[in-house]
């Protein structure tokens, strides 16, 4: 697989993350700040939720007719001078745009915003080959100075802190000893300068897209910083870098997925820019590409289609479900140990790394429900992310102690006359030794529960055994009469 | 109503006295309740980890122990929500997939049944109390119970302070809590820090696993919240609160 993740070593980056001061800082804000603004903005639209059933049936049918509607996309594209690119997986895609930039004579290309690139390490590729890659997108840019990876599909910086941004910026940004960075206004202002002459020198802007249109030939952007725009028009060249299950069929698709993207990724009721590339620069337009280019990365989404995965492949990538997921609002994005965090990439890691590669993420839910409960296209998350463990539970991954400890409370379980006594004099012996409202700071073989928290003693007994009788009648109480 | 109770094997052994609480209201409540005795576990563990064959055989034990009842009643949201799912974790080719579909449509959570089916208003025990409710997820997100053992806890006459965070879950999570403990503590502590900001002495809940998890970190952390299932509040019990022990 080309999809490196260090997802194996869960345990360690979660306990890492959670003892990271700064980060929990960080983090606090995300806890409290897009899951606010989401509630706030769907409890001023009434039909939020039929959107959502509209747009889950519009991503299915166009999953359903996906053949077809990529074939449209391709064959508007043409019509309109553009060019599609087909990439069966991530080292295609890499080949495909470094020969892209090579043929345009590249020496810097400018990015937008793009999660299918961070998939396919596309900078570090070209870099390889002596392309300068400069992230646009603030985020982006910050994390790129620093060397890391986003930690969020959509807020790629959101584990930083300020002054974790203007520490970045005073080691990589020459002649500015004295620049003010102590508002998070003052370190835009000099990330957008130093952008600046990035912009007019690059040859190359490669963007994701967020949904590509198939009836018009056109892929769409989200932002709200505006660098996207730029990054597509200013220089000769424009590659749309996505994955094959962006596409949509009409604009009007388009324009239900965005209304819920939105809403549902910062609670904003659209986004600042929403920018629509169709073909390279006519004649009679007064700027845009000389070139267009469409990159269609599979890259493992097409093995999804018609199986019991397939609803993954709705995804928008609005972030909704790492915002509200309690997991990932505690240990951030980067102890996920892949590109795509979160519910969702708990879902989508295991398909594009392999699950011997990723077991931890889909086991690392409570199952509690908030990203099913937000997600705007109604990916039930918590039942795919089962269906992984059951993947895993066949292929003998989850662990030797968990399947013997599993096996044998089934074992009682399934013969009450064994499991009713063994469960009472378990319950009565500890209940003796801790006494009445007792509890335990140390249990023997229960170092994962007392490490962290007293376990509080049973009652002693069980309901079960000390119940006389099966049927009980009814025993209504008079009306009080005080 | 004709009834079953579906006790839920953390209730059965850690804490029986919310056993008797359930069918000592139910009772109440005018319904004739049949305990079957050989009720174990739901399956949930095995489901939840992923083990289906293990938890189709049990499902099939839960089919058998509760045939033939008009409702089955849980005092757990979660293990309520585990007998909704029965269908999927047989699947539709199973000789008693519909079986398990009528069983999960008659499927109730203890307050929701309460409430919503019997109309009940316990006896008056909570005048000059507050405390703090905190929604577990599978009763919330699975079966829509919110407002249910709100109501209850305010026909009985206790005060509620509602925690800002009473929707997040509290990190308990099944077998979460053990297999990644680092984690599953960092949330309870949120959640408590959300229910110590109420000011409420006491946290109240539908399903004992949460409770026990978040008690269980209080008196680590030397705190003074007291935890009790929502059940042991609407009858007089025996019990002292969780959270309260001595090591």
């Amino acid at each position: 697989m080309s999809f490196q993740v260090q997802s194996q070593d869960f345990i360690a980056r979660s306990k890492d993350a959670l003892a990271d001061a700064p980060l929990q800082s960080a983090l606090g804000k995300l806890r409290t700040g897009l899951s606010v603004r989401r509630r706030e903005a769907v409890a001023a639209l009434p039909e939020f939720d039929a959107l959502r059933e509209e747009a889950a049936a519009l991503r299915d049918y166009t999953l359903a007719t996906l053949d077809q509607q990529l074939e449209t996309f391709e064959a508007q594209v043409r019509a309109r001078g553009g060019e599609v690119h087909w990439a069966p997986d991530a080292a295609s895609a890499r080949a495909i745009i470094l020969e892209l930039c090579q043929r345009y004579g590249a020496k810097k290309v400018l990015k937008g915003k793009s999660m299918v690139t961070e998939e396919l390490e596309l900078n570090e590729h070209l870099e390889a080959h002596g392309l300068r890659c400069v992230e646009t997108d603030l985020g982006e840019y910050i994390v790129q100075l620093r060397r890391e990876r986003p930690s969020h599909i959509v807020a790629p910086a959101i584990h930083l802190r300020k002054e974790d941004v203007a520490e970045s910026f005073a080691a990589h940004h020459v002649g500015r000893e004295h620049a003010d960075r102590s508002t998070a206004e003052a370190l835009m202002a000099e990330a957008r300068e130093e952008l600046r002459a990035h912009f007019l020198s690059a040859e190359v802007g490669i963007t994701g897209a967020n949904f590509a249109i198939a009836e018009t030939g056109s892929t769409v952007i989200v932002t709200n910083e505006g660098n996207g725009d730029l990054t597509q028009s200013l220089p000769k060249v424009h590659i749309a870098v996505t994955g094959i299950e962006k596409v949509v069929p009409t604009l009007e698709d388009a324009s239900t997925l965005l209304r819920v993207l939105a809403r549902s990724a910062t609670g904003q009721e659209a986004s600042v820019y929403t920018t629509f590339s169709t073909g390279p620069r006519r004649p009679e337009d007064p700027d845009g590409p000389e070139a267009y280019h469409v990159v269609l990365v599979d890259n493992g989404r097409s093995a999804m289609l018609g199986t019991e995965f397939e609803a993954m492949l709705r995804c928008i990538r609005c972030g909704a479900c790492l915002n509200h997921c309690p997991v990932y609002g505690q240990v951030g994005g980067h102890a996920y140990g892949s590109v795509y965090p979160g519910p969702m990439g708990a879902v989508l890691t295991p398909q594009l790394a392999g699950l011997d590669e990723s077991v931890h993420l889909p086991t690392a839910s409570t199952f509690c429900g908030a990203c099913e409960a937000v997600c705007p296209v109604k990916i039930p998350l918590p039942s795919l992310l089962r269906r992984w463990r059951q993947r895993a539970h066949e292929a003998r991954l989850d662990g030797d102690r968990a399947r013997w400890l599993l096996r044998l409370w089934a074992f009682f379980a399934a013969r009450p006359r064994l499991y009713h006594p063994l469960l009472s004099a378990a319950t009565t012996v500890l209940g003796r030794l801790a006494g009445p409202g007792g509890t335990f700071r140390r249990l023997l073989g229960g170092k994962a529960w007392t490490e962290s928290r007293n376990f509080p003693a049973p009652e002693g007994g069980s309901f079960l055994a000390s119940l006389q009788g099966e049927e009980f009648a009814p025993t209504p109480r008079k009306a009080p009469s005080r | 109503m004709r009834v079953a109770l579906l006790v839920s094997c953390l209730v059965d052994g850690l804490r029986p006295s919310i056993g008797a609480a359930a069918l000592a209201l139910l009772r109440e409540a005018g319904c004739t309740v049949r305990v079957p005795r050989q009720q174990t576990c739901c399956g949930q563990p095995a489901w939840n980890s992923g083990d289906r064959p293990t938890a189709q055989a049990l499902a099939q034990k839960v089919l058998e122990d509760f045939a033939d009842v008009e409702a089955v009643v849980v005092p757990s949201g979660s293990c309520a929500g585990m007998v909704r799912q029965l269908p999927e974790v047989l699947g539709p080719e199973h000789p008693r997939f519909a079986d398990a579909e009528a069983l999960a449509s008659r499927c109730f959570e203890i307050t929701d049944f309460l409430v919503n089916q019997c109309d009940f208003t316990p006896a008056p025990l909570g005048a000059g109390q507050t405390l703090t409710y905190h929604d577990s997820c599978a009763g919330l997100r699975e079966l829509g119970v919110k407002s249910a053992p709100r109501m209850l806890l305010e026909r009985a006459g206790y005060t509620l302070a509602e925690m800002t965070q009473a929707e997040t879950c509290c990190g308990f999570g099944g077998t979460f809590c053990v297999k990644y403990p680092a984690v599953s503590v960092a949330m309870a502590d949120e959640k408590l820090a959300s229910a110590r900001a109420t000011g409420a002495p006491l946290v109240t809940g539908g399903d004992l696993g949460c409770l026990i998890h978040l008690a269980g970190r209080e008196e680590r952390a030397g705190a003074g919240l007291a935890f009790r299932h929502v059940l042991e509040l609407l009858v007089p019990t025996p019990a002292p609160a969780l959270g309260e022990g001595r090591p």
